[in-house]
């Protein structure tokens, strides 16, 4: 079924490789990773992480302390870059406050703030009395605190579906756009660095000790990143000018909790039904953004769908060797990273990929490109098996 | 928002043990009996996947087997909204973090992840269709209503809404003391058919005052419980009238939700 474009307006992003988009241009421009040894408050872990700098230095405004949590320091910090504020502010004078949405993808939004309450326990294990769960650590505390500070009334929620999240957050602004329920929505991400991720997925032996190496042969896991994407999304036809959302894709595997459909058989489903809505074909795509974790399985379940849906030619990379998996901001950064390569005619290469690992064959760029494409996808797929694929086109 | 229709409904709460049980409540047929939540035994899952859930994975699959009991489904898209998601395994995870090496359980963090219950459904149906995990904190019923109202509408096909919420154990319960255990599930389609039992229109961002429920122990659980603020909805339909209610949607907004019988 086709469905009806969607442009992006306005967009930003804060992640490892700096804060707005000249830094991540830069850093994929010029190979420098954001990725560093993990110096995460007093974590042991042999690993590396992609770290945002300066949150510690950068309080919330005075006017919203119930929100205070590193995840929200993220979500305010990125909110500064690429005039993104005032071009929300020109979307409610446009609509009113009332009819732009705010759809926010996180997976772990604040936990870090009940990590840190629990270090802190009282004589009788009770936890401080200045703990605010429900506006830090409560998943829907993300969309409320970016509704509070960007002054928006319209529909909102969070979704959460570990690593599509924000990903899957433009599917939900198409449909809810569609439905005449807002005339304009904000979408974005944000995750931050916290013990239960770092700790968790070691537990699973999903942490690399080494920069991850997505496609390599070598890869052996992940270094988890942190990060903010927002863009602003309007309806086609309206002013201004800016990248489309064509079409979007997305399924579930209903296979394994942690691991993914071997053949990879939901991310090509997704990929091809972002395809669909769009009615462009496979061999149309200039670029794919691809999960690319960089852990065995996950890497070569994604390879067999690529293959599946576009054969060896088109070409593709991660960008995780760069900033880290940032969870879920990933979907939105990715996303912002595939409109990037769209407007600037730069495929950044899989950074950190040496060799590719000879079991899997798509297109994976091991060196950086500059090449005018019409059309590119970002894949992104999560725990629980949740998957979801974006498709964007060049403004016509 | 064109309407949507409601077609087959799951249940589980304390004293409330699926959808013939809680309409006959609902409908003045029987009292209401506040009391433990029955024991939940969703069948759907394999035992050995059913062995590595909790309470709250056990109950949001609970409602949905319940949805399902009467008719079969190829593939169906889900609708998952919790406001606060799995409490329980955040304080199993939050200790071990307080430990010596931070032993944190691999089968208890990949249950962390807001979505689990939705991944467990999707193994245990072998559903393929998209599937979103939302919380809209204290409205969170009404957030996933309207997003399930939104995706039959926009991709015309029928969408599982399953809204479960679950106490916080010590010692998070004392920021959240009254919360009860819940779960429903609504399969919501884009037209009426022989099936539908009520036809549901929404408007969101409106402010008005709550609709209740007259038994006061099912107001507790309403008031304090984000899946039970379907309560009143639930009523309506279990009585086969035609109501317009309002129910909690975002911080101080609320939604209107006008019904009508479809027989």
């Amino acid at each position: 079924m086709l469905i009806n474009p969607v442009r992006i307006t306005a967009y930003t992003l804060t992640n490892a490789l700096g804060s707005g988009v000249a830094a991540s241009l830069h850093a994929l421009q010029s190979h420098q990773s954001g990725l560093q040894p993990c110096n995460f408050q007093d974590v042991t872990l042999s690993t590396w992480i992609g770290r945002v700098d300066g949150i510690e230095e950068q309080p919330l405004p005075a006017a919203l302390p119930r929100f205070e949590c590193r995840n929200n320091r993220l979500a305010h910090l990125a909110l500064q870059e690429d005039g993104f504020c005032e071009q929300i502010n020109e979307a409610i004078n446009r609509y009113g406050a009332d009819r732009v949405g705010v759809f926010m993808g996180t997976s772990t939004s604040g936990i870090g703030a009940t990590e840190d309450a629990y270090r802190h326990r009282g004589e009788n294990g009770e936890l401080p009395n200045d703990f605010q769960p429900t506006t830090t650590h409560i998943i829907y505390s993300i969309t409320d605190f970016v509704r509070s500070y960007l002054q928006l009334k319209g529909v909102a929620l969070t979704v959460s579906t570990a690593c599509s999240s924000s990903a899957k957050v433009f599917a939900t602004a198409q449909r809810y756009l569609e439905a005449g329920l807002c005339d304009a929505a904000v979408v974005g991400g944000v995750d931050t660095l916290c013990l239960t991720t770092l700790y968790g997925f070691n537990s699973l032996d999903l942490v690399s000790s080494y920069r991850c190496k997505p496609w390599d042969a070598k890869r052996n896991g992940i270094n988890i990143g942190e990060g903010a994407g927002f863009a602003l999304l309007e309806r086609e036809q309206a002013s201004g000018k800016g990248s489309l959302l064509l079409g979007y894709g997305e399924s579930s595997d209903a296979y394994h909790m942690s691991t993914p459909h071997p053949q990879g058989m939901g991310a090509a489903l997704a990929m091809q039904r972002a395809l669909a809505q769009a009615a462009i074909s496979a061999d149309e795509v200039g670029y794919i953004n691809l999960h690319g974790t960089a852990t065995p399985t996950n890497d070569a379940a994604e390879d067999a769908a690529v293959m599946q849906v576009f054969g060896d030619k088109t070409p593709c990379s991660s960008t995780k060797g760069w900033t880290g998996h940032t969870l879920g901001a990933a979907g939105v950064i990715e996303a912002i990273f595939t409109l990037m390569a769209l407007e600037k005619g730069f495929l950044p290469c899989s950074l950190n990929t040496e060799q590719q690992d000879e079991a899997l064959s798509a297109n994976v760029l091991l060196e950086s490109k500059q090449q005018d494409i019409t059309y590119a996808m970002s894949n992104s797929f999560g725990f629980g098996g949740n998957n979801c694929s974006l498709l964007f086109g060049c403004d016509r | 928002m064109k309407p949507v229709y409601i077609e087959a409904i799951g249940v589980i709460g304390p004293g409330l043990e699926g959808w013939q049980q809680t309409a006959a409540v609902l409908a003045g047929e029987c009292e209401y009996q506040a009391s433990e939540l029955p024991a939940l035994k969703p069948n759907m899952l394999k035992p050995n996947e059913r062995r590595r859930t909790t309470l709250t994975i056990k109950l949001a699959l609970q409602a949905v087997q319940d949805a399902l009991a009467l008719n079969s489904y190829d593939d169906l898209s889900t609708v998952f909204v919790s406001s606060d998601g799995d409490m329980d395994v955040v304080d199993r995870i939050c200790q071990a973090l307080c430990l010596p090496d931070h032993p944190v359980s691999p089968t208890f963090f990949h249950n962390s992840v807001h979505n689990a219950p939705a991944g467990y459904c999707s193994i245990a149906t072998g559903f393929h269709a998209a599937s979103t995990s939302l919380s809209g904190l204290n409205g969170s019923f009404a957030v996933g209503l309207l997003d399930a109202a939104v995706q039959a509408t926009i991709e015309q096909q029928p969408v599982m809404l399953v809204s479960y919420d679950t106490p916080w154990p010590n010692p998070l319960s004392r920021f959240k003391p009254q919360q009860l255990p819940f779960g429903v599930a609504l399969i919501v389609t884009p037209q009426v058919s022989e099936r539908s039992l009520a036809e549901l229109t929404l408007l969101p961002g409106v402010t008005g005052e709550e609709s209740q429920m007259a038994d006061s122990e099912l107001e507790q659980l309403r008031a304090n419980t984000p899946a039970a603020s379907s309560l009143p909805l639930l009523e309506a339909i279990a009585q086969n009238r035609a109501a317009q209610l309002i129910l909690p949607y975002l911080v101080d907004e609320q939604i209107a939700v006008e019904i009508q019988p479809c027989n």
